[in-house]
C-alpha cells in the first residue's frame, strides 16, 4: 500500500518539532494574500494563537475584539453574513466553552461559513492547569449539527487543513495545541483530505485510530508492538466529524481489534465516535486511550501526558488488553 | 422635522396592520409573544416602510441595508412587516411556528428578508456589529439596524457588543431599544435593573436619543439623526408599552409568551379597529383565519 511517507523515526532523529498553532499562523498569513475575503478575529490571544502573523501582514482585515469570546463569535457571524470568510481564534476552552451558545446559535445553527480555529486544546497546555485545559471540546463541537471537526496531527497536516477548510463552505472547528510536537508528515508526500482518514501504517493484528498529538504516540506504540511481533495498523482520523466510517470499519474488519487514542476525554470524542459507528456497523473489541473523565492539572505537558495515560506505553497496554479479548 | 401628513398616516396604518397580523398569527399558532410584538409595531413600520433600503424582489441585493431583530421573540411583528413589504405572501403568516414553515418561532435564515438567526438574547446586536464592521471594511454606504429589548440588556453579551461598536466607530450601526419595562418573570426594574440605560450606552460611547416609541414622527427624527451622526453608533431608546393597542394586554405581565384565545382575539381586533377608525386609518389588508 502507498501510504504517505513518514518522517518520524525514519529520516530525522530526533524528529523536527513544530507547534500546530505556529503552522496555523503561517498558513493563515499565506492564505490571506490569496483571498481578500478572509478576515481574522482574536480575543486578546493573537500572540498565542499565532493570528498575529496574519495581523502583521493584513492589519485592516484583522479584528481584535478584546477579552469577549461571545462577541467574538457574534461578530464573526455578522461578517460571514456580509460575505466575509472569518477565521476566529482564541484558546479552545474559551471558544468552545464560554462562547458555546453564540457559536451554536449564531454560527452552527444557520451553517455560516466561519472557521473556528482554536489553540491550547487538551492537557498539553501544561502549566496553566485544569482551568485552561479542554478535555471536552471535541465532544461539544461534535454534537453540533452542521459543524465539521478537524484535529490535525502535526504542523504539516495543520497547514494543509487550513487550506482545505477554507475551500469548504460551512462552519468548521479546527483543534490545535500549544507545544511543539513531532512533524510526522513529509509536506511533499502527504495530502490531507477533509473527511478522510488515512492509513499511516499497515497491520493486521490491531488498529490504532488516533487524532492530534496522539497520532505520533500511536506510531511510536506501533514500533514497540512490532518488536513484540504484533502488527499494528495506524489510522490518522484527523477529521473527527464527519467520521470516515468506511475507512474505520475497513480497518476494524482487517484487524478485529481497535484502540482509539486521543488527547481528550474518553466521553464524547474520537473514541466515542468510533464506538458509535462500530457498535452499529461492525461490533469489534475496542479500548479507548484518552482522559478518563477527569480534568487536567498543572505540570509540564510531557508529565501530563504520562499522568493522564496518553503515552505510547499506555497505547501498547491497551493494545495488549484488546488483543486478549479478540482471542477470547 | 416635518413630514408629509400622508406619510405618517401611511406608517400608522402599517403599524396597525402589523399589530393585527401579530395577534392573528400568534393565536393561530397558539403560541408566541404577541405583547412583545405590539410594543414594536411603530418601530417596524418606520424601518420597513421608510428607513430601510431593501428590495423585496431581490432580498440579497448586496447594497441593501441590514436589519437584525436581536429581541427575536418579537418576530411576529417583523414577519408581518416583511409580508406587507412584499418579501412573501401574507397568507404565509398563518403558518407561523408550524412544522415545515419558513416562519420559525424565532428569526431564521429560512425566511425571505431575515438577515440572521436570532432569538437567544444578546446574539443579534453582536451579529449586527459584525455586519457593520464588514460594511466599513468594504467602505459601502449601506447601514445596519437592530432592535434590542430592555430585559435583553441584562445579557453581558449586549455590553460586549456595545463596547465593540463604539470602539470600531460604527456610525453605520443604529440600534433601537424597545423599552417596554417587562420581561418574563416580572418588571425589568425588579428582576435585575439595567437602568439607567441612556447613561450606560452614552458611557459606552454611543450617541443616545430618547423617543416615544409609538410616535412615528419622533422615531423618524431619531433615525435621521442617527444617519447624520458620525464616528459612533446610535442607540434610540424607544419608550414603549408592552401590549400596546390592546387594553387587556397593555402593561400586563401575563401576556409575555402567551397568545390571545380566539375570543380574546376578537376583542383585541375590535379594539384596534375602533382605534384605527377614530384615527381615520385605512382598513388593513385582511388575513385569512381571523377569528
Amino acid at each position: 500500500m502507498d501510504g504517505p511517507r513518514l518522517l518520524l523515526a525514519k529520516t530525522e532523529s530526533p524528529p523536527r518539532a513544530v507547534a500546530t498553532r505556529d503552522a496555523y499562523g503561517d498558513a493563515l498569513a499565506q492564505l490571506g494574500a490569496e483571498d481578500p475575503d478572509i478576515v481574522v478575529l482574536d480575543a486578546d490571544l493573537a500572540k498565542s494563537t499565532k493570528t498575529i502573523k496574519f495581523a502583521e501582514r493584513f492589519p485592516e482585515r484583522f479584528f481584535e475584539v478584546g477579552i469577549a469570546e461571545q462577541n467574538l463569535m457574534g461578530i464573526a457571524a455578522g461578517l460571514a453574513l456580509a460575505g466575509k470568510k472569518p477565521f476566529v481564534s482564541t484558546f479552545a476552552v474559551f471558544g468552545t466553552g464560554r462562547a458555546f451558545e453564540p457559536l451554536r446559535n449564531s454560527i452552527a445553527y444557520p451553517a455560516l461559513n466561519v472557521k473556528i480555529c482554536l489553540s491550547h486544546a487538551g492537557v498539553t497546555v501544561g502549566e496553566d492547569g485544569g482551568s485552561h485545559q479542554t478535555v471536552e471540546d471535541i465532544a461539544l463541537m461534535r454534537s453540533l449539527p452542521n459543524l465539521t471537526v478537524v484535529v490535525p496531527a502535526d504542523a504539516v497536516e495543520t497547514a494543509q487543513a487550513v487550506r482545505a477548510i477554507h475551500a469548504h463552505h460551512g462552519p468548521v472547528y479546527l483543534r490545535m495545541g500549544r507545544p511543539s510536537v513531532p512533524v510526522i508528515f513529509d509536506a511533499e508526500g502527504y495530502r490531507f483530505r477533509l473527511g478522510r482518514a488515512t492509513v499511516l501504517r499497515e497491520g493486521r493484528d490491531v488498529a490504532l485510530m488516533a487524532c492530534g498529538i496522539m497520532v505520533s504516540q500511536a506510531l511510536a506504540a506501533a514500533e514497540r508492538l512490532a518488536a513484540e511481533g504484533i502488527e499494528a495498523l495506524v489510522l490518522n482520523v484527523s477529521t473527527v466529524k464527519p467520521l470516515d466510517e468506511e475507512t474505520v470499519c475497513a480497518a476494524a474488519a482487517r484487524t478485529g481489534a481497535v484502540v482509539t487514542c486521543e488527547e481528550h476525554s474518553v466521553i464524547g470524542g474520537l473514541g466515542s465516535a468510533v464506538a458509535e459507528v462500530l457498535g452499529e456497523r461492525r461490533p469489534t473489541p475496542m479500548e479507548r486511550v484518552g482522559i478518563k473523565d477527569v480534568f487536567g492539572e498543572s505540570g509540564t505537558w510531557k508529565d501530563l501526558l504520562k499522568a493522564r495515560g496518553l503515552t505510547p506505553d499506555d497505547i501498547v497496554s491497551a493494545a495488549r488488553r484488546v488483543l486478549r479479548r479478540k482471542a477470547d | 422635522m416635518s413630514y408629509p401628513p400622508d406619510l405618517i398616516k401611511r406608517l400608522q396604518t402599517h403599524a396597525y396592520t402589523i399589530r393585527r397580523h401579530s395577534l392573528i398569527m400568534t393565536t393561530r399558532a397558539a403560541s408566541g409573544h404577541p405583547s412583545s410584538s405590539l410594543s414594536m409595531a411603530e418601530i417596524m413600520a418606520a424601518l420597513y416602510f421608510h428607513e430601510l433600503r431593501v428590495d423585496p424582489r431581490c432580498p440579497d441585493w448586496p447594497e441593501r441595508d441590514r436589519f437584525v431583530l436581536s429581541k427575536g421573540h418579537g418576530c411576529p411583528a417583523q414577519f408581518a412587516a416583511l409580508a406587507e413589504r412584499g418579501f412573501f405572501d401574507r397568507r404565509e403568516l398563518l403558518t407561523l411556528r408550524q412544522l415545515g414553515s419558513f416562519l420559525q418561532g424565532h428569526p431564521d435564515l429560512k425566511t425571505p428578508g431575515v438577515e440572521a438567526a436570532t432569538g437567544s438574547l444578546g446574539n443579534g446586536i453582536s451579529i449586527a456589529v459584525g455586519m457593520a464592521l464588514a460594511g466599513k471594511l468594504d467602505r459601502r454606504p449601506w447601514r445596519v439596524y437592530t432592535v434590542i429589548g430592555d430585559g435583553e440588556c441584562q445579557e453581558g453579551m449586549v455590553w460586549e457588543a456595545a463596547m465593540a461598536a463604539a470602539h470600531f466607530r460604527l456610525d453605520n450601526l443604529c440600534a433601537l431599544l424597545d423599552f417596554n419595562g417587562l420581561e418574563t418573570d416580572g418588571p425589568v426594574r425588579e428582576i435585575m435593573n439595567p437602568e439607567p440605560l441612556d447613561d450606560k450606552f452614552r458611557a459606552f460611547g454611543w450617541h443616545v436619543v430618547e423617543v416615544d416609541g409609538h410616535d412615528l414622527v419622533q422615531i423618524l427624527d431619531a433615525l435621521a439623526e442617527a444617519r447624520r451622526t458620525a464616528g459612533r453608533p446610535t442607540m434610540i431608546i424607544a419608550h414603549t408599552v408592552k401590549g400596546k393597542g390592546v387594553s387587556f394586554m397593555e402593561h400586563e405581565l401575563d401576556w409575555h409568551g402567551k397568545p390571545a384565545s380566539p375570543e380574546q382575539l376578537r376583542q383585541a381586533l375590535a379594539e384596534l379597529d375602533a382605534w384605527a377608525a377614530a384615527a381615520g386609518l385605512e382598513p388593513p389588508p385582511p388575513l385569512d383565519g381571523e377569528a
